[in-house]
């Protein structure tokens, strides 16, 4: 196949997950005010301090200029024309997992999300995100067995309202970015996960977000705390239908990681990305953040990047505790129109406190891959260490990859280091391949998939073969 | 603040055309008009802009300064001597105060029709030839600081080198400042006309005659013809109360090959801002620096590598050491433009911390638009090797000795690049003096 061809049949490209369920919906009017706030958290029937917390976020993003910084570009976002909440109707309050809709979970079998208990391979509790609101949540008997909460944000917020209270905006201040404070204003629902002390999570929490109704906007707020000496493993993947219109995706994720305490969190993002032409697609801007905020704490964030028409992510660690630990290892890939501006900011506070960026990008078609990041070091880091990798992979002669790392040191003991490569894929690698009776696009696969190994083994097993399996059909065809 | 800094520089070029400037061809003129206007608009960068973020002209913008008088006549060859740089026979131009001092210079004989001198004597001839190249590289509307230069640069050095030919031993330009009671600014102005094929090395070197408030603001244009080759050495080491603020512009066609060596030592704040566009293709570019700063100083270095044609290659090397409470910045930028195939770029950037209350901010950054390159950059913060130390000092080396060695393998990476063996050494010599002032030599 000439390459010309399989540019071709990579544009074409097909999104699996573009369908639509049919469900009716209980929406908001589109367009933002204060008044769309109150009925949002009464809807949700929320105590009076979380609803003075969102209009003063909502004043402060009144006053927020758009960010304009990053290498993204695209039309200005008409926020009145945005429908703040959009959730499944139901009739009562459900009990166990029998009475949710049926045709919603359908959607997340179709999805390769099946929610009956007894139809999971052990090991996943999952919670499903529809549109604004949480629909179900699965194993939280069994969690809550070891005294770990796993529910809806709006079940946190009425059943253990001192947690949320304490930690809600600790780590993302909703004056932190516009679109965390747009999330700090309307945010809907979201996962939350607190981990008792010296408790390790027996299974892999994971949430799975869906974006259904048309013209809706998706505003979820993650919350996850591991207290002392505990350990949690989290997954979270994403999909949209296809559509023609831009969708707004604004999600705040906040971790805090006591004493002792880790947190893996894993992404797999394939939100709609839009069509050959660029229309269409997922405005994914999401504000991820966490705090290692006790002595050895660990925090570690791998993302895979395949959706969204434009993704702007910079998932990152404030490393307070002494001998805390940061990691960031993520994998982004933009093909047609995509553009991609991800990396990560690393704030060493204390002593000895490590870090580790490991940033591989991929760019084909008309795709733009920025790595965007930061490494500070305060004064009072001694011993700091960072190590950063970013690499970008170059597939046509009309995408493009840049790196713009920021380097922040002030502290003589630290040490940090950064390096970079950008190239072509290797024309070696692929004649090498292809003479032993490997088709171009399998060498490929291979090629890309060995780039991208480093992150990939970081994530959890299943996730890893969906992320494989993800990057082989974003691919397809991308060189003949 | 910059409301009044506006004002001070645009009041100022009232004057400055009326009288220095009164015998202006009509070009220039226009040129200056369009420079003053562009500086009216915009005033001096502040730390909202990307670009300056880690570097603050609020003193700057602040302080009145006046153009500083001519001072020539205060000097004498015995103060000349004493700065003296080159140990080899070169030709020898020196500016005091941004004008062209012809008693301390000693222009040599230079054959094949090459054309040197100073920009003052070269601007009223009819036939001058520095219509159309100058302010073309450096153009009064990319920013403020050429802008302000524009306006008001008197002197400065023009060499152009005829096709074909080659000059053999560098061409040495002092621009010295001698600070007067006030704060003081002088303009000077470098342009380099390499013609096809010609081959030049030029050595610009900037001191200060003691100490006082004086801000140069330096802006030095390099325009290489097809073939060409240049190498060009920027030395800072004014006076620690000095402000320098320099601009390189590089436009190189096809097959050019431009060497750079940046060596900043001095002066309370130091900018570096080069810009090389490697216009044709097969050109080739390769930036180096090196600074060296203690006490309260600021250097940033600012460069940009812009790949806008094919089979480029550049590679740029930079490395620093900070001491007490100084801040070094760097910020490289390589561009490599849609079309600009086969391109291969490298970068680097090393900086030893001497200091808790050091800081560097460190910023190097790849934007790329064409697939077919190889493209790598790097940079790294850290201390002197404990294990090279403990080696050194278990073969009988003292600390003090072994620190030093080690400092001076750091900067050697750096100096080896510099093609003539005269102006190697010379130049280590003043890095290995000016780094044995900093903590290195005192733990």
């Amino acid at each position: 196949m000439s390459s010309a061809d399989s540019l071709e049949h990579l544009a074409t490209r097909e999104y699996k997950w573009g369908f639509v369920t049919d469900i009716e919906a209980d929406s908001v009017p589109p367009g933002l005010s204060e008044d769309v706030i109150r009925l949002i958290s009464s809807r949700k029937g929320e105590p009076e301090w979380l609803l003075a917390w969102r209009l003063e976020a909502y004043r402060r993003w009144l006053t927020m200029p758009e960010p304009m910084w990053s290498t993204v570009r695209f039309p200005l976002i008409d926020y009145q024309s945005i429908v703040y909440y959009s959730a499944p109707k139901q009739k009562k309050k459900l009990e166990s997992l029998d009475e949710v809709d049926p045709r919603l979970l359908e959607t997340y079998e179709k999805l390769g999300i099946p929610l009956a208990e007894q139809k999971r391979l052990a090991g996943v509790a999952v919670d499903a995100v529809f549109d604004s609101v949480s629909v179900a949540t699965t194993f939280r008997e069994e969690l809550s067995k070891k005294g770990i909460l796993f529910c809806s944000f709006s079940d946190a917020v009425r059943e253990h309202p001192d947690l949320v209270r304490k930690y809600l905006g600790s780590v993302v201040p909703y004056a932190d970015n516009k679109h965390a404070a747009l999330n700090s204003a309307v945010f809907s629902d979201g996962s939350f996960v607190y981990v008792p002390k010296g408790v390790r999570c027996p299974m892999e929490l994971s949430t799975y977000f869906r974006i259904n109704a048309a013209n809706t906007g998706q505003f979820e707020r993650t919350l996850i705390i591991a207290d002392e000496g505990s350990y949690v493993s989290y997954l979270e993947g994403c999909t949209a239908p296809q559509r023609d219109e831009n969708q707004l995706h604004a999600a705040v994720v906040e971790l805090v990681a006591l004493e002792r305490a880790q947190i893996k969190y894993s992404t797999v993002q394939n939100w709609y990305p839009g069509d050959a032409e660029g229309r269409g697609g997922i405005y994914n801007f999401v504000t991820k953040r966490g705090k290692c905020l006790g002595r050895a704490s660990k925090i570690s964030w791998t993302q895979v990047e395949t959706g969204s028409a434009i993704t702007w992510k910079y998932p990152s660690c404030i490393l307070v505790g002494d001998d805390s630990i940061g990691e960031f290892y993520s994998v982004a890939l933009t093909a047609n129109r995509q553009q991609a501006d991800t990396g990560t900011k690393m704030i060493h506070i204390g002593k000895n406190t490590r870090s580790t960026v490991v940033s591989k990008g991929i760019s084909t078609g008309h795709g733009q891959n920025t790595y965007r990041g930061q490494v500070r070091i305060q004064k009072g880091a001694d011993g700091a260490r960072n190590f950063s990798q970013c690499d970008s992979l170059l597939i046509g002669p009309e995408c493009g990859a840049h790196t713009f790392p920021c380097l922040e040191v002030h502290n003589p003991t630290a040490t940090v280091e950064h390096e970079a490569t950008t190239s072509k894929i290797g024309e070696d690698q692929l004649f090498y391949c292809q003479q032993r009776g490997i088709s171009a696009e399998d060498a490929v696969s291979m090629i890309v998939n060995g780039f991208c190994k480093q992150v990939l083994k970081e994530l959890p097993m299943e996730f890893a073969v969906e992320a494989q399996k993800l990057l082989g059909v974003s691919l397809e065809g991308s060189v003949g | 603040m910059t409301r009044d800094a506006r004002e001070h520089y645009v009041a100022g070029f009232g004057q400055f055309a009326e009288r220095e400037a009164a015998g202006d061809p009509p070009w220039l003129h226009a040129l200056r008009k369009q420079a003053i206007a562009r500086f009216a608009e915009t005033g001096f960068p502040t730390r909202d802009d990307e670009a300056w973020r880690y570097t603050n002209l609020g003193p700057i913008a602040r302080t009145p300064f006046e153009i500083a008088a001519p001072a020539s006549a205060v000097i004498g060859r015995a103060d000349l001597e004493r700065l003296s740089f080159p140990v080899f026979a070169c030709s020898v131009f020196v500016f005091v105060n941004g004008r062209f001092a012809p008693s301390l210079s000693a222009p040599r004989a230079l054959a094949g029709g090459i054309q040197i001198g100073n920009l003052a004597a070269a601007l009223p001839s009819p036939l001058c030839p520095l219509e159309g190249h100058l302010g073309s590289l450096a153009r009064p509307d990319e920013g403020a600081l050429v802008a302000l230069n524009t306006a008001f640069f008197t002197d400065g050095v023009m060499l152009h080198v005829p096709a074909g030919v080659e000059i053999e031993t560098p061409i040495h330009v002092v621009y010295l400042s001698v600070p007067g009671e006030r704060a003081t600014i002088s303009y000077p102005r470098t342009l380099v006309v390499a013609g096809r094929g010609s081959r030049a090395t030029v050595v610009e070197d900037f001191v200060s005659l003691g100490g006082g408030v004086a801000f140069t603001n330096a802006v030095c244009e390099i325009a290489l013809a097809e073939g060409s080759a240049v190498e060009h050495v920027s030395l800072q080491r004014e006076h620690e109360d000095a402000a320098h603020l320099g601009a390189i512009r590089v436009r190189q066609a096809r097959d050019s090959r431009y060497k750079a060596h940046g060596i900043s030592l001095g002066g309370r704040l130091t900018r570096n801002d080069v810009l090389a566009i490697l216009d044709g293709p097969g050109a080739d570019c390769e930036l180096n620096g090196f600074y060296v700063a203690s006490d309260a100083q600021h250097v940033d270095n600012h460069t940009t590598i812009d790949h806008a044609r094919p089979q480029g290659t550049s590679r740029e090397f930079y490395k620093g050491v900070l001491d007490d409470r100084a801040r070094g910045v760097f910020s490289g930028k390589v561009i490599v433009r849609p079309g600009a195939q086969k391109t291969s770029a490298q970068q680097t950037n090393k900086n030893l911390l001497l200091s808790a209350d050091a800081e560097i901010d460190s910023k190097p950054q790849l934007e790329i638009f064409a697939d077919d390159v190889r493209c790598s950059h790097g940079s790294s913060i850290g201390q002197l090797d404990e294990d090279a130390l403990f080696y050194l000092r278990a073969r009988g080396i003292d600390l003090a000795t072994a620190r030093s060695l080690l400092m001076r393998a750091f900067s050697a990476e750096i100096t080896a690049r510099i093609g003539i063996g005269a102006l190697r050494e010379r130049i280590d010599e003043l890095l290995l003096a000016r780094m044995l002032r900093t903590r290195a030599e005192a733990a």
